[in-house]
């Protein structure tokens, strides 16, 4: 054995912040009365800018690896992180006159939201099957108890429940085949198993294979792709809607980089295998997931199944196997967490005390009593259905773009022919809003804090803006896998 | 002193900053948003002018060209320019939003600044879409310019409006779509988004019969072409007028030009391929519509049905050629079929456009669109039956007016090809008088019909202005379409030497 060495800290810096103020809000939070809870909310957010300060302070010009070579912070880890932490902050502040409405308005809640996003940090930069595995599970555990937050709701209880047993069942399956892959090459570090596949993929093709299944599934089902997507609508429409917006946008962000870390770095050799995988997943994903949404009339349900058909087009980028299709499925994912943090956005202030807005029906009128929010949630959903110039349509012709290229051109006409019928619930959404009258005695009032106000207007024009200039956001994203 | 300018991007952003200025105005203050919507129209309708008169008709490059970095990863430029093709149906656009906006001035009163804005982004759009040189950034434009429209059918439509507005939607989404996938391909393959490099790349026959497909889907829906035009009488009759106009008169255009600005260029082997299946479309349109027309009981059913059949106009000129070049008419007959397609689409903005008005004019009074419900409107609206009697005159294809020239065009240059086209081309002459001087009889003519044609009054001085600038348009054209033909034909001639080459 070595000798124990110390290892280079300064690429956790921001891992290290980030625990670090956790404990600090998780003490201070002990100390303030329910009226100062807000303490809570700013000492969380400052946790989220101080870790992205960090990560930029700390951004190295190519990539550093550290712990023996099991912690690595490169562009892709830099850039989702930072992601991460701004979707993060949008869904902290979002969620705050929710909170207080229905009476769950404590500190846990963001202790246990800054735990899940330090998973989400550590999956990012997980350079090794093990640590992957732990800051899965340590997203997974905080979004567990996130979801049962609201004690008194019984469809809260039961989708944390399902959600709970399915999640574990997924772990399980990844951790298995994770094993294999251990038992064959002998390694857990991503860089070393990437050399000894190549060694003994003539060796051992059939339990690779095996093995990689195992792994696929168990990341499809933290993605929510068909057929593994069945915790999905249940999840998105039991849980208090804050917990869904949370869940609906920055885990997106970390299951890509599990994907990347596990599929691209440590298994590129077996391409060909899950590419076929992926193909699967995703033609299913885009299939079903639009379809279904179609009959949905809960809004948090419609958004899980737009999430499904999403996440088909995300593996479309990734199986496309080339560096393009890498960077087109990341600009897909972090637009559309920032996407759907509009959609959430709004359906949070349309909460009232006591009752959930979770209906489309619910959004009836919207543009006669509050046309800015309205604008905000149609300017969603046209970028979410891919229709110019908002920023989804860019994401879906960068996906396409990439499979063109690999000259699957079935699979593009397939992809957008879904999407055309995606567009159709999506319009539905801006029809209520837009066409029918509101009904009289359902006057739809929002809470105007204009910290939301001002953050929900950014963040919904950013989508315009992504829209028109995109160069900016994809060149990071070249950058990630150059 | 214009040489300079950004003229092309001041005409594309002019109206689009004009409308969310509006939107900025807001509701409250209707007459303020009014009156910036105008102005902004107007402004923009001035801007265009040079694009007229400092054109170059000597050549058939494209002109008023701006050209930059926008999305380097993926090669897509803001490459944006004209040629005898687009400039006059910018000229329109530009021209139609002003009639549009001062037709909508006292009619629309919920959300007025929304309305006025929806029109004015609409109009930047539109005019992007016919100025892009690159393939998305036409694809933007093409794609953008639904948005608005869904709006305002959905918004400030008929009863029906809903079910209108996401039929037109989603049968427009779904042609595109398979559009977005061959302009991706052409990408792969040429690694360029450029609109000119499009037509250059080499495609075998194979590729190009799927290009065109793709095409054709995304195109025919636009026309609207039959059998997929059913949209179309939908849309127009949910529309308010002012939507009914804009997409009479220029978002049908859209079809047209693509299919002369792709299509054909892009893909000229798959379009002499299959030119029999785009001249049955048009012939069915131009017959079977017409028919269709000839018994609608709704003014503005009929209307959307005859624009059906004069567009039908369009692409057979545009297609007809490949069996001209077959034949011994010559590059002569063949000029005289794009250029007749070209003037039809002009001629047709400006009279689909006007009939459309002239049904608002009666819809704003009586509420109705049925023909039963009207009956010698003659007596107590003078003014206004001697312009609804002229539109429709020039709707028939009367000589003198616009829509004789483009017809006319069309059929001589059809006599090159084969004589049986031409004649089937030119039952329209028949129909159209028939449906249109039909429906004319019904409600212009005649005793008074009942207590509510008796109470109309005749029409302001507003209505007075937008129907007399478009009925000057409409003679102007049709006595005098030099000016016209003339910017258009170095670069239909180019277009024509252009597609005889084969691409294999």
């Amino acid at each position: 054995m070595a000798e124990f060495t110390q290892p280079n800290l300064l690429p956790a810096l921001p891992e290290i912040v980030m625990l670090a103020m956790i404990c600090l809000v998780l003490i201070v939070d002990l100390f303030l009365s329910q009226e100062k809870r807000w303490i809570s909310l700013l000492l969380s957010v400052l946790t989220l800018v101080l870790t992205a300060v960090a990560v930029i302070a700390v951004a190295p010009v190519d990539s550093v690896s550290t712990f023996g070579g099991s912690f690595i912070l490169d562009q892709l880890a830099v850039t989702l992180k930072i992601a991460v932490c701004v979707v993060v902050i949008l869904v902290f502040i979002y969620s705050r006159d929710y909170l207080v409405d229905h009476e769950i308005y404590k500190g846990e809640y963001y202790v246990l939201g800054l735990c899940a996003t330090l998973g989400m940090m550590i999956m990012i930069s997980a350079h090794s099957l093990l640590l992957i595995y732990l800051g899965l599970e340590l997203l997974s555990l905080s979004l567990y108890a996130m979801i049962a937050f609201n004690r008194n709701s019984k469809s809260a209880s039961e989708s944390a429940m399902k959600y709970f047993v399915l999640g574990a069942m997924a772990s399980g399956i990844l951790l298995y085949g994770i094993s294999i892959f251990y038992g064959i090459t002998g390694t857990l570090n991503i860089n070393q198993l990437a050399e000894v596949v190549s060694l003994k993929i003539e060796q051992y093709p059939v339990p690779m294979a095996f093995a990689l299944t195992f792994i696929v599934v168990g990341l499809a089902f933290k993605l929510g792709a068909v057929p593994f997507h069945m915790w999905l609508p249940d999840v998105y429409q039991g849980a208090p809607t804050s917990v869904t917006l949370l869940i609906g946008t920055a885990p997106k962000i970390a299951g890509f980089a599990m994907a990347m870390r596990l599929l691209v770095d440590g298994l590129g050799d077996l391409q060909v295998d899950w590419s076929q995988m992926l193909m699967a997943l995703s033609v299913l994903s885009l299939a079903i997931g639009n379809v279904i949404a179609i009959a949905q009339t809960n809004f948090k349900r419609m958004l899980a199944y737009s999430t499904i058909s999403h996440v088909g087009f995300i593996l479309l980028g990734i199986l496309s196997g080339t560096a393009n299709g890498y960077a087109s499925a990341m600009f897909y994912t972090i637009t559309y967490a920032i996407t759907s943090s509009v959609a959430f956005g709004v359906l949070l202030l349309l909460n009232r005390k006591g009752s959930e807005a979770e209906n489309i029906a619910d959004l009836t009128g919207l543009n006669d009593s509050h046309p800015w929010h309205a604008a905000m949630l149609a300017i969603a959903m046209f970028s979410m259905a891919g229709v110019p110039p908002t920023v989804g349509f860019y994401a879906k012709l960068s996906v396409l773009q990439s499979v063109v290229q690999i000259e699957l051109v079935w699979l593009a006409v397939f992809a957008v022919l879904f999407s055309v019928i995606g567009l159709f619930y999506y319009l539905r959404v801006i029809k209520v809003m837009y066409f029918d009258k509101p009904i009289p005695d359902q006057i739809i009032t929002i809470k105007q804090a204009l910290d939301v106000k001002i953050l929900l207007s950014a963040n919904g024009l950013t989508l315009l803006g992504l829209g028109i200039f995109p160069s900016a956001l994809m060149g990071y994203c070249i950058l990630a896998f150059s | 002193m214009y040489a300079d300018w950004p003229l092309l991007s001041l005409v594309i952003w002019t109206p689009i900053v004009g409308g969310v200025l509006v939107l900025v105005v807001g509701d409250r203050k209707p007459a303020a948003a009014r009156i910036i919507a105008l102005l902004s129209s107007i402004i923009t309708f001035l801007l265009t002018l040079p694009l007229y008169s400092q054109f170059n008709i000597d050549t058939h490059l494209m002109q008023f060209v701006e050209r930059h970095d926008w999305i380097p990863a993926f090669k897509i430029e803001y490459f944006i320019g004209i040629d005898g093709i687009s400039m006059p149906l910018i000229l329109l656009t530009s021209f139609t939003t002003v009639v549009v906006i001062i037709s909508a001035w006292e009619i629309i009163q919920y959300r007025v600044a929304q309305y006025m804005a929806a029109f004015l982004i609409m109009e930047g759009f539109m005019i992007g879409t016919f100025s892009s040189l690159n393939a998305i950034l036409f694809y933007i434009f093409f794609e953008s310019m639904l948005i608005p429209m869904f709006l305002v059918i959905g918004i400030w439509g008929g009863e029906n409006r809903i079910y209108a507005t996401l039929k037109f939607f989603l049968y427009t989404f779904i042609g595109s779509v398979l559009m977005l996938v061959a302009l991706i391909y052409m990408y792969h393959k040429s690694g360029s988004f450029s609109i000119l490099d499009f037509h250059l790349l080499p495609l075998s026959l194979t590729e190009q019969i799927l290009i065109f497909l793709a095409f054709l889907v995304a195109f025919a829906v636009k026309v609207p072409m039959w059998p997929v035009h059913t949209w179309l009488p939908d849309a127009h009759v949910e529309a308010p007028t002012g939507g009914s106009v804009i997409l009479a008169a220029i978002m049908l255009k859209m079809g047209g030009y693509g299919f002369i600005r792709f299509s054909l260029p892009i893909t000229p082997d798959a379009s002499a391929e299959l030119d029999w299946l785009i001249i049955f479309m048009s012939l069915t349109a131009v017959v079977y519509i017409g028919f269709v027309a000839l018994v609608q009981r709704d003014m503005k059913k009929l209307i959307a049905y005859s624009s059906i059949a004069h567009m039908g106009f369009v692409t057979l000129g545009f297609f007809i050629v490949f069996r001209i070049m077959a034949g011994d008419g010559g590059s002569q007959g063949s000029v005289l079929a794009l250029e007749g397609g070209m003037v039809q689409m002009i001629s047709h903005g400006f009279i689909s456009g006007a009939m459309f008005l002239c049904v608002g004019v009666l819809y704003d009074r009586m509420h109705s669109r049925q023909i039963a419900d009207y009956g010698g409107v003659v007596n107590t609206m003078p003014v206004f039956a001697a312009f609804m009697v002229f539109f429709a005159m020039a709707n028939a294809g009367l000589p003198g007016t616009s829509g004789f020239v483009g017809e006319f065009m069309v059929i001589l240059a059809s006599f090159k090809a084969s004589f049986w086209i031409a004649f089937l081309a030119a039952t329209t002459l028949i129909l159209g008088a028939a449906y249109t001087l039909w429906m004319i009889k019904r409600v212009i003519f005649g005793e008074v019909a009942n207590d509510n044609v008796k109470a109309l009054t005749d029409i302001n001085k507003r209505e007075f202005l937008f129907l007399s600038i478009l009925a000057i348009a409409v003679l102007v054209l049709g006595l005098w379409p030099d000016p016209l033909v003339r910017v258009m034909h170095p670069t239909i001639e180019n277009l024509l030497n252009h597609i005889t080459i084969s691409k294999i």
